[in-house]
């Protein structure tokens, strides 16, 4: 009797809490979409816009993308290594995967640094992207300054969470929390480091490169 | 399970995990904060009716605006109104409504040991009380609390041009933490009804209750991550030196855009009217049901007109901006849009008419309530109509009719069907019987009030008095509808006495009142097979689902006109 009343479940396998991290991730992208959508708004609106590669550093950025894409792999390298059973596996790509988010963030927080300080090149650049008076590229600067920090700082805040959150897998990792048989949590922590990875592309697509 | 050994006083009553204290916690609050919003309330209209009167002392007149004599200065009335509708809003039928019912009722009534993130459900809650905080903080700035009414606008809401003080600040971040709360609360209740539900259980034998609150959650989920983006970026113009809302002459930049803030804002706002008043009809389809003895008439239709409207009401949001210079195009497709909107309604309705038809009523204060609804939802529905479209919006913008319409469906609707809940679900949640004389004494006190209130706010809509305006006796048109801001005064304060009956009742019960038996409504679903104090992971057996969740009077069953949808139908 109980088997004809079980309930088919649409989502299979999946865990509940893998399936709370997609709920969560579509709510996440709905944020970042808000975002993004209202950037292209204003963008759509104002009577000008600066074109992005004469004053962004878009080869340093280049490689942060190329980066954070090489962490995704190490992510996928970390859950593999724990399906064969390898701990030491484990252990070392999810630390070179916060190393790689916390190097992104680095060059990210130079990058901002180099606005706010000021250079004569950053000047320059700025008189070329229509900015004749400024000598630092600030959040008032103007609305495309305004959309690139919220945009970008909303997803390295992001990043920051992802490594925090690899932190405290790979503090577990080292007590030997997760086997072979047990790999839901890594799994899990995987979903949120891609989904970081692939909206940093839309981010770098929309801010950087149109 | 684990959950069973002995717990200290922290973990079991202020960091618990467990939904059922997690739902008690949000009540609470909704209560502090019910109490806190109607109190505003009564001040502003003590303002609109005595204009620059002093403040009676029993409205602690001289203790609130010593400065002024009593007296309330345009500041501190703005700041009334934006709170009374922040507060009334978001810090109390929300928890009212979706923390305490959502969390007490869900995995009750599903057959569930508890939340799926039990957890999250508590950082929840903790967040929403960190939100509490920074929002109650802001009265203690110099400057006072924000003003700028409960949608912020800019410029209003901006610090360029905008109204001075940090107050909007603090409320900007305390309504993100409450949109945090409230996020974390909708991926609990979603995965919680799709993962959690007994044996069984398939999604047309969910009571319509969690049919309501699950389907808010939805909404939540979609549409809160939106608002908290827009409301960043109105943080970041009052901290950081953006200007995403800032135009014209006010602006040093070029390209802000104060319209691109309403729009953020109601593509969440005009959903948020739906995720308070889901769950409020599923509840009262539920009662009705409960309290006629009869199945709820047309149940899956309601359940799929309900579903109906969460699509609808994503894609209506224009019908707030009619008069932002929106091109005519735009306008008639969201007022169609908003227009079709009446027919799921319309047929909802009618199955709730439906199901009392011929029934055998039970005029219990829930019922009550369930029954005041069905009439303030009608009203506030069929006033509706005339803000939705364009011709008739334009001259009622703004207006005091707009404040009538919303608070017919808002304050009365949904307040009501959070007082039926409260009446419903007391004995299982507190174990106590409430008073049903006092509670059908509550009931007429507030029924009849609140009808003369907010009708003839729509009265004075009508009549052209703007819902802002600090001193309506400076305008010669509305003299001659003085009296009628006072006699509504007169009655708002009734309507506030009477709120005074139900508190007493309701801790009166709590302490002493008469002990509730497992299920004194007689009803079907599965909180009421539960004996006693429930435990923490709540059925003892995981329940095996057989009916659906309204078989009342079913003549296969003898003896009583009722069965738990755990029980197996006698064939």
């Amino acid at each position: 009797m109980s088997e004809a009343l079980a309930i088919k479940d649409p989502f299979g396998k999946a865990t509940t809490g893998k399936l709370g991290m997609w709920l969560f991730i579509i709510m996440d992208g709905l944020s970042f979409g808000g975002l993004l959508i209202g950037g292209a708004a204003l963008r759509a609106a104002a009577p000008s816009w600066p074109n992005p590669g004469e004053l962004l550093n878009i080869p340093l950025t280049g490689f942060n993308t190329f980066l954070l894409i090489c962490t995704s792999f190490t992510m996928v390298m970390a859950l593999n290594s724990l399906e064969k059973g390898s701990q030491s596996g484990l252990k070392k790509y999810l630390a070179l995967t916060m190393a790689g988010g916390i190097l992104f963030l680095g060059i990210q927080v130079y990058e901002y640094s180099h606005f706010i300080l000021g250079s004569p090149e950053l000047t320059h650049n700025l008189a070329a992207a229509g900015f004749a008076e400024a000598t630092n590229f600030l959040p008032s600067t103007g609305i495309y300054a305004a959309v690139f920090y919220a945009t970008t700082c909303f997803h390295g805040l992001h990043v920051l969470s992802g490594v925090i959150y690899i932190g405290c897998i790979l503090y577990a990792s080292n007590q030997g929390r997760y086997s072979a048989d047990d790999t839901d949590h890594i799994e899990i922590l995987g979903l949120f480091w891609h989904f970081v990875d692939l909206i940093w592309i839309f981010v770098f697509t929309v801010i950087y490169l149109i | 399970m684990s959950e069973h050994h002995e717990q200290s006083f922290w973990a079991q009553y202020i960091f618990s995990q467990d939904h059922k204290t997690i739902g008690k916690q949000f009540l609470w609050l909704g209560l502090f904060f019910l109490l806190f919003g109607g109190f505003q309330a009564l001040l502003i209209r003590w303002q609109l009716a005595y204009p620059e009167q002093p403040v009676p002392w029993w409205l602690f007149g001289k203790l609130l605006f010593s400065e002024t004599a009593g007296i309330i200065d345009p500041d501190k009335y703005n700041a009334l109104f934006t709170m009374h509708g922040t507060i009334m809003i978001f810090w109390a039928i929300t928890p009212l409504l979706i923390g305490a019912f959502g969390n007490f009722v869900i995995p009750l009534q599903i057959g569930a040991p508890d939340m799926a993130f039990p957890k999250l459900n508590m950082i929840s809650f903790w967040t929403m009380f960190l939100a509490s905080i920074v929002l109650l903080a802001s009265y203690l700035l110099p400057e006072g609390t924000a003003a700028g009414g409960w949608t912020s606008y800019p410029p209003l809401s901006t610090p360029v041009g905008g109204i001075a003080g940090e107050g909007q600040t603090l409320w900007t971040l305390a309504l993100t933490l409450a949109g945090t709360s409230t996020m974390m609360g909708a991926i609990n209740y979603i995965i919680t009804v799709v993962r959690m539900r007994a044996p069984g259980m398939t999604y047309f034998k969910m009571p319509l209750t969690v049919w309501g609150l699950w389907l808010t959650s939805i909404l939540n989920a979609i549409f809160v991550p939106v608002i908290a983006a827009g409301l960043i970026l109105l943080l970041l113009d009052r901290t950081i030196g953006t200007q995403f809302f800032v135009a014209g002459g006010l602006a040093t930049v070029e390209g802000g855009d104060p319209l691109l803030y309403q729009h953020v804002f109601w593509i969440f706002g005009h959903p948020e009217v739906y995720i308070l008043i889901l769950p409020a009809w599923g509840i009262v389809s539920d009662l009705l049901s409960v309290f006629s003895r009869k199945p709820a008439f047309g149940a899956k239709v309601t359940a799929i007109c309900m579903s109906t409207i969460v699509v609808l009401s994503s894609i209506v949001w224009g019908h707030h901006m009619y008069t932002t210079g929106m091109s005519p195009l735009l306008g008639k497709s969201f007022m169609f849009l908003t227009l079709l909107i009446s027919i799921p309604s319309a047929i909802f309705f009618l199955n709730w008419l439906g199901t009392m038809w011929r029934g055998n009523l039970h005029f219990d204060p829930p019922m009550l309530f369930a029954m005041a609804v069905l009439w303030v939802f009608g009203l506030g529905g069929l006033t509706g109509l005339y803000n939705a479209t364009i011709t008739a919006d334009i001259y009622l913008h703004d207006t005091m009719f707009v404040v009538g319409h919303f608070h017919y469906t808002m304050a009365a609707s949904v307040l009501f069907g959070g007082l039926a809940a409260i009446y419903f679900w007391f004995p299982k949640m507190f174990g106590k019987k409430m008073n049903p004389l006092l509670g059908k004494i509550h009931f007429w006190a507030s029924f009849i009030p609140l009808n003369y209130v907010f009708f003839n706010m729509m009265v004075l809509g009508y009549a052209g008095h703007h819902r802002r305006i600090y001193n309506p006796s400076e305008y010669e048109f509305l003299k001659p509808i003085i009296g009628l801001n006072e006699s509504i005064t007169l009655f708002a304060i009734i309507l506030g006495v009477a709120q005074f009956v139900f508190l007493f009742n309701f801790i009166y019960s709590m302490v002493k009142g008469e002990k509730a038996e497992a299920n004194p409504w007689n009803a079907t679903t599965l909180e009421w097979t539960l004996e006693g104090p429930i435990p923490h992971g709540n059925f003892a057996t995981t329940p095996t689902v057989y009916n659906g969740p309204h078989e009342y009077s079913n003549p296969a069953v003898k003896d009583r006109d009722w069965i738990a949808q755990s029980e197996p139908m006698p064939t």
